[in-house]
């Protein structure tokens, strides 16, 4: 089967899939992704007819599909494929929709309204990484298709978005690393109709936090291990069932274990901080929380927790490029309308050079996410990329927060405008682990 | 097919070749050259030649040139389905990159590479291009009075039989007094604003362009910039390029497409020189223990080693904002918001990364034992030449804000 046919089988199940979605009536997507469904089957089927022999006989197989990384791309390409132009618009449009218009609540109440959460369930967030044969809906895992969709949440609210794309996390780990019995004993539940919180923790109270040098710690007890130690700001914490835990491995190295919320010493504590408080971040206590050896994901391999905390680290520089675009899109309008001195303040140099510089900076935070991701698809070292697109968006995303309450004067220091928040959303970046993953 | 911004394996090769002619001609004869301002670097003649020989073999040439019309005919790559490209503008930026990892001044030195071959190329018509061929050909375009703001050109241009008469004074004319060519640009209306603004082509020997001095810079010595002053100096009336026409609506967007594809190119040159900036104080910084780890949050390293992740992503950001700025002109997307931003971006980064670098290397760093006060002093015309930082930041402030010059100035 060629690699063609692949991506084309792929767009049209994951179409289909968000074709029968309630959700995408209830939350009035509908025409919008019928003009992108409509756009993409119509690019999809000329490839189709092209290859059209080979499409019919892989479905003569009748085979399930391997499961394979993305295609290596030859040239330098910015076009985001049909199936991730059509994710990308639905996911925007959920958040301008939805997302931005409750921000403000969630973040006073500390509290993801339920109607989202739900409405995400539907779309399928809980499952991203799933594979096909899961139940996901996507065959292919793809940081850049990720990064696409978590950007698009966060450019509606980035507590928000931490909170609907925690479980994808912890789904996403699980089918990354965990062998066919945890896959096939967690992932179910992911791709059912009521998918649980959960939570991936890697972050530790105390300065200069290192995810390679963890307080944390699992050791061997008989068969089992035993798990003791305190994790920070982890999403969603008080409501979760599930969370892949990251803890040091006595004698190996940091690894991740698979902790079920209901276990004997797993103690929450409500942890509110300046951002991401939709997300509901709360403090967890591991006291001597007894695991089977089974919880231990991908044999603790150090490569695997390395490549963990690096796509968490993307999966904040998502969160950052989509807040500061958020900020871009906000201040423009308001500059413009805004006078002083008896014309727009945009005519003034001083305001209309902050703006080019936050368009340049979230580009350029952009572009250096986008090709870590691209090389997390492909199998590439991206440890690199990773600390560069983490360096940009934690302090270019940092100087952006504060530019846009600068724009706005006195106006953006209230809650009455959304600056505010961005400001203390984008001082996460630098400093958040784990919780995301591309 | 697939969101990629990796270098694509096809410019590999033009990448490596530009890059060992950086290493192999232009970094060993950097310092000499630098020493020896307004001494003409005779080795680029046999690297000119090289690369014209290249370019006329339709080979992918090391792509020296500081244009894109004049690039080695590196063969546009394309998609399966013919929905992306890879072609010049993309090999351009990469290969100038490169050579201006080994030198900034000597590329902009480079014989028949001049920005008014790239103006030529743009708007000259075929009987033009033909007589032009092989020349060298500069471009005088700034003048005492007139900086960035090119509309204010005060040389005018006057019809006298079968000639123009040009008269004014033409400043950091680029190879000015090396060029066979200057591309001068002067008014045939000086009260009708920019539409009157033409380009003529001057040879070099015409008794009416007086050499009136080569400037002393703060760097890039080894390019030589020339002032002139032209009195009564006659060009045949078929030496004017484009239209002879007055029209206020398209003749300066003529003038300036000469500029749309050159920021992209003038950002490659920070990212190159930052590049090399980057690697030689890596080198000095490992030599003396300090290590640097992508997955240790930069906080919990040295200070030395932060500021060196810093500058990495800073340099990383400018690269790739030149990429897709390269990229989108390749397939013919309009690309005038992202080669400011590239231009913008890498014109502060270089000059910054240079700058610290030389403060982590010390006394090694501001010494002229090494090249990286070198590599500092020339970093600033980037942020100069083609549009300076502030009008970058004017150009696109103005696209996303939607405004005029009249509104926002």
């Amino acid at each position: 089967m060629s690699i063609a046919d692949q991506a084309i089988g792929t767009g049209l199940r994951a179409l289909n899939r968000f074709a029968q979605l309630e959700v995408v009536d209830r939350i009035g997507l509908r025409e919008p992704a019928e003009k992108l469904i409509y756009n993409g089957t119509r690019n999809g089927f000329k490839a189709a007819t092209a290859a059209g022999r080979t499409f019919s006989a892989a479905q003569k197989l009748g085979k399930p599909a391997r499961q394979g990384k993305p295609r290596p791309a030859d040239l330098f390409d910015l076009t985001p494929s049909d199936e991730q132009a059509m994710i990308t618009e639905a996911f925007g449009d959920f958040a301008a929709e939805k997302l931005r218009k409750q921000a403000t609540d969630a973040d006073n109440e500390c509290q993801a309204p339920q109607e989202i959460l739900d409405a995400a369930n539907e779309l399928g967030t809980a499952a991203l990484g799933v594979p096909e044969e899961l139940g996901g809906a996507f065959e292919e895992r793809s940081a850049v298709t990720s990064f696409l969709l978590t950007e698009a949440l966060a450019h509606g609210d980035a507590g928000l978005a931490v909170a609907i794309l925690a479980p994808a996390a912890v789904s996403s780990a699980i089918s990354l690393w965990g062998d066919a019995d945890q896959q096939s004993t967690y992932l179910p539940e992911f791709t059912g109709e009521n998918p649980p919180a959960a939570a991936l923790a890697l972050l530790e109270p105390r300065p200069l936090f290192d995810p390679f040098e963890l307080e944390t710690k699992a050791r061997k007890a008989g068969s089992d291990y035993v798990l003791d130690g305190v994790k920070a700001l982890v999403p969603r914490a008080a409501h979760a069932e599930l969370f892949v835990i990251g803890a040091e491995l006595e004698g190996s190295g940091p690894a991740l274990f698979i902790v079920e919320a209901r276990s004997d010493g797993v103690l929450f504590e409500a942890e509110p901080a300046m951002g991401i408080r939709a997300a509901s971040t709360g403090r967890l206590k591991l006291e001597g929380v007894k695991v089977p050896a089974s919880a231990l994901l991908a044999e603790g391999a150090a490569d695997s927790y390395a490549e963990c905390v690096r796509l968490g680290r993307l999966g904040w520089c998502a969160v950052a490029c989509g807040t500061a675009k958020a900020v871009l899109d906000h201040v423009i309008p308001y500059v413009n309308e805004r006078t002083a001195f008896g014309e727009p303040i945009s005519h003034r140099q001083a305001v209309a050079f902050t703006i080019s510089n936050i368009a340049i900076e979230t580009e350029g935070m952009r572009l250096a996410t986008l090709r870590a991701c691209g090389l997390a698809d492909r199998g590439k070292d991206f440890s690199r990329e990773t600390a560069i697109a983490r360096q940009l968006c934690a302090t270019k995303g940092m100087q952006i927060g504060s530019d846009g309450v600068q724009m706005l004067g006195g106006h953006g220091y209230t809650k009455e405008y959304p600056e505010e928040r961005w400001y203390r959303d984008l001082r996460a970046v630098g400093l958040m682990e784990g919780a995301l993953l591309v | 097919m697939a969101i990629s911004l990796e270098v694509p394996k096809k410019l590999k090769p033009l990448q490596d070749q530009a890059n060992q002619v950086a290493k192999e001609v232009l970094r060993p004869i950097a310092r000499k050259y630098d020493l020896a301002e307004h001494t003409y670097p005779k080795e680029l003649d046999m690297l000119a030649a090289l690369i014209d020989g290249l370019n006329d073999s339709g080979g992918q040439g090391a792509g020296a040139a500081g244009d894109s019309a004049s690039k080695p005919k590196a063969e546009a790559t394309t998609d399966d389905d013919g929905s992306n490209k890879n072609g010049a503008n993309l090999a351009g930026v990469l290969s100038v990159a490169e050579m201006c990892y080994g030198d900034v001044g000597l590329l902009l030195s480079m014989p028949r590479q001049g920005l008014g071959n790239s103006a030529i190329a743009a708007v000259a018509n075929d009987e033009q291009k033909e007589r032009f061929a092989g020349k060298w050909a500069a471009m005088a375009i700034t003048e005492p009075e007139a900086g960035s703001d090119s509309a204010a050109i005060r040389t005018t241009a006057t019809l006298d039989g079968d000639s123009y008469v040009l008269n004014g004074e033409k400043i950091y004319v680029t190879s000015g007094d090396r060029a066979d060519l200057i591309v001068v640009w002067a008014s045939l209306d000086p009260k009708q604003g920019r539409a009157a603004i033409k380009s003529f082509v001057v040879a070099r020997d015409n008794p009416g362009l007086k050499l009136d001095r080569l400037e002393h810079k703060l760097g890039i010595k080894a390019s030589d910039t020339a002032n002139f002053i032209l009195t009564d100096c006659r060009v045949p009336k078929g030496d004017l390029l484009g239209s002879s026409e007055i029209d206020t609506k398209k003749s300066f967007s003529g003038v300036m497409k000469t500029f749309d594809n050159t920021r992209p190119l003038v950002a490659a040159m920070a990212v190159g020189l930052a590049s090399a900036c980057l690697e030689e104080t890596r080198k000095i910084l490992e030599e003396a223990g300090v290590e640097i780890d992508y997955d240790k949050p930069a906080l919990a390293q040295s200070a030395a080693a932060a500021e060196f992740l810093d500058m990495e992503a800073e340099y990383e950001s400018a690269r790739l904002l030149m990429m897709e700025a390269a990229w989108m002109a390749d397939n013919k997307k309009l690309n005038s918001l992202e080669a400011s931003y590239s231009k913008a971006k890498a014109g502060r980064t270089g000059t910054e990364i240079s700058l610290r670098c030389v403060a982590l290397a010390g006394s090694l760093g501001y010494s002229e034992n090494s090249l990286l006060e070198k590599w500092a002093r020339d970093a600033k015309i980037l942020d100069i030449f083609e549009g300076t930082q502030q009008i970058q930041l004017l150009i696109i402030a103005r696209q996303l804000l939607k405004k005029t010059s009249a509104e926002l100035r």
